[in-house]
């Protein structure tokens, strides 16, 4: 396997342009919504609203003003898939559709999907969806194809800023690291990492710098595996098995006397 | 958004929509119709198998009706096949820990040993002329072994919707881990409940109707106790029920569907319009639970 490959979100550089939005509709050749007529989402300058079958790239836009509009802040953040190391959507797939590359990324094959959905409710950051054109279930490959070909994502060569990184998760790791003491320094100490680590679903392979919580951005604080719930909720199905089965067996081997008297007086 | 009341608020709905309630209630009832019968043969007596075969004759429809309504949802219909196959290398696609896949196989397992137990009763009923299906109905070692191994792919799939929805990322679905349990109890309450139906539409009166009667009577209190526990489990997320979908539940389920049943049971006024209207309560509840369960965690 090649080594793991990555992207990282410095979103405090990030400056809303969408190129990174434009870049991945145009290789991944995705359609527009509505046949391109769009109507205002009327959430600040947001129109494509979130990610799903033809949005596999989505930059948010959080406003955080005062209410006399003195002070002020833009959150802008480029919203994709997280390539999860513990991928949720891959742990319950039932087809085999959803895979780990030699990449260590995680790519849905939309020739194996059937559209069963299934990932969408797994996976914790809402980022799965149905392409209508295709019926089947479609996200971010990290542009598997430009990978194998020695490319990098189309999303992160487009981005002006550098918002969005595309290298190994080693190296990417540790420009992320530096940038956040670098941010302490300069007094913006609420910068952090988001799924830098291990500790959230073995580590997301598309990580965050965040200066907010991660609510503010529309992310799930504790993201779980879907499996955690398996043993309890089986067991505890047995034990309503068990029960009804008692019910039945009580009920049909004892018939009491109090039976034969409603008998007789049916 | 700054306050959320689960991790799990931040997952898209999978927009399972009213193929899949059916599929709930018709697996459920396929399910628990079979385990009941099953029962039935197994612990009741002879004159009472004529339910037994009711059981047996509403469960085979039933999971083939649930074949088609999951087969309609995919987003690709002809591509069912891939949940038991794998389309590239051609060997078996399961995995244990995919309630969905696992369901899958249950399903068509399911299906074989209800279509052979649908024939049997056929046979016992003098409808179908085959020789070896006398074999298939009680007594016999070979009727036991069908009615235990089936029954319990009967369980399975009246329970494991209830796991697969735990199993995902998805608001109340994912916080509680008592749907499956729910939907196991919930299942056998309506399979007793369209059996005692059907019993009496044909004028049944053998004792084992009124033993069916008894034992609805106690799942659903059974159930109730049930609903609480995951209304309790579910924690602070129970605040997205506090809505229309928490109204249509107390409603739809609670009073409807189990407390006046309940109720009607317990002024035990005998006469075949108490169970009819009893047994129809209980299948409306059963119905309503699955449709507040799909849709009210999809609108979070
Ligand atoms: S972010 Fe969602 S879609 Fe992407 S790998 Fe993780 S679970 Fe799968
Ligand atoms: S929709 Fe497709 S990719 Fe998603 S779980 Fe179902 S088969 Fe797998």
């Amino acid at each position: 396997m090649a080594e793991p490959m990555g992207f990282y979100t410095d979103t405090t550089v990030c400056i809303g342009c969408k190129a990174c939005e434009v870049a991945c509709k145009e290789w991944n050749q995705l359609p527009s919504t509505n046949g391109g007529l769009n109507t205002l989402s009327g959430d600040s300058y947001d129109n494509t609203r979130r990610l799903d079958g033809i949005h596999w790239r989505h930059v948010k836009f959080i406003e955080q003003f005062t209410d006399d509009r003195k002070d002020g802040r833009w959150l802008l953040m480029s919203d994709v898939c997280k390539h999860c190391v513990n991928a949720p959507c891959l742990e319950v797939c039932p087809t085999g559709a959803i895979i780990r590359t030699e990449f260590d990324t995680v790519v849905i094959q939309s020739d194996t999907c059937n559209g069963c959905r299934d990932c969408i409710a797994a996976c914790p950051f809402g980022v799965i969806e149905v392409n209508p054109a295709s019926g089947t279930a479609q996200k971010c490959t990290l542009c598997y194809d430009r990978l194998q070909g020695g490319m990098e994502p189309a999303c992160s060569k487009a981005c002006p800023t550098q918002s969005i990184q595309f290298g190994t998760i080693r190296d990417l790791r540790n420009r992320a690291q530096k940038r956040v003491e670098q941010l302490h320094q300069t007094g913006e100490k609420r910068a952090y990492l988001y799924g830098a680590d291990e500790k959230m679903l073995g580590g997301l392979n598309s990580f965050y710098l965040l200066v907010d919580k991660p609510e503010v951005y529309g992310l799930p604080p504790d993201p779980k595996m879907p499996t955690r719930n398996l043993k309890s909720g089986s067991w505890f199905s047995v034990f309503g098995a068990l029960a009804v089965g008692l019910m039945g067996i009580i009920n049909f081997r004892n018939r009491g006397a109090g039976e034969h008297d409603q008998e007789e007086r049916r | 958004m700054n306050t959320v009341p689960s991790s799990t608020y931040f997952s898209a709905p999978p927009e399972w929509g009213w193929l899949i309630v059916f599929y709930f209630f018709f697996g459920g009832l396929a399910g628990g119709t079979y385990f009941l019968a099953v029962l039935i043969d197994l612990f009741g007596r002879a004159e009472d198998r004529p339910l037994a075969r009711l059981g047996y004759y509403i469960a085979f429809p039933c999971v083939v009706l649930s074949g088609l309504l999951l087969t309609l949802d995919l987003g690709r219909p002809l591509r069912l096949w891939h949940m038991l196959i794998e389309s590239n290398t051609w060997r078996p696609m399961f995995k244990l820990w995919s309630p969905m896949s696992v369901g899958s196989w249950a399903l068509l397992i399911f299906g074989i040993f209800s279509l052979i137990s649908f024939l049997g009763a056929l046979v016992e009923d003098d409808r179908l002329e085959w020789p070896a299906g006398r074999r298939v109905r009680p007594p016999g070692v070979l009727s036991g072994l069908i009615g235990v191994i089936g029954g319990l792919f009967g369980f399975y799939v009246a329970g494991y919707t209830g796991v697969l929805l735990a199993v995902t990322n998805r608001p109340i679905w994912s916080d509680t881990p008592l749907l499956g349990m729910l939907f196991v109890v919930s299942a056998a309450s309506i399979s007793a409940a369209l059996m005692i139906l059907l019993a009496q539409r044909s004028r049944w009166t053998m004792p084992g109707v009124l033993a069916l009667h008894r034992m609805d009577a106690w799942v659903v209190a059974l159930e109730f106790v049930v609903l609480i526990a995951v209304m309790i489990s579910l924690g602070p997320v129970f605040r997205a029920w506090l809505s229309a979908w928490g109204l249509l539940l107390f409603f739809g389920v609670i009073v409807v569907g189990m407390l006046l049943p309940l109720w009607l049971y317990w002024r035990k006024q005998s006469g075949d319009l108490n169970l009819t209207t009893e047994a129809a309560l209980v299948l409306v509840g059963g119905f309503i639970l699955r449709l507040v369960i799909v849709f009210s965690a999809q609108g979070v």
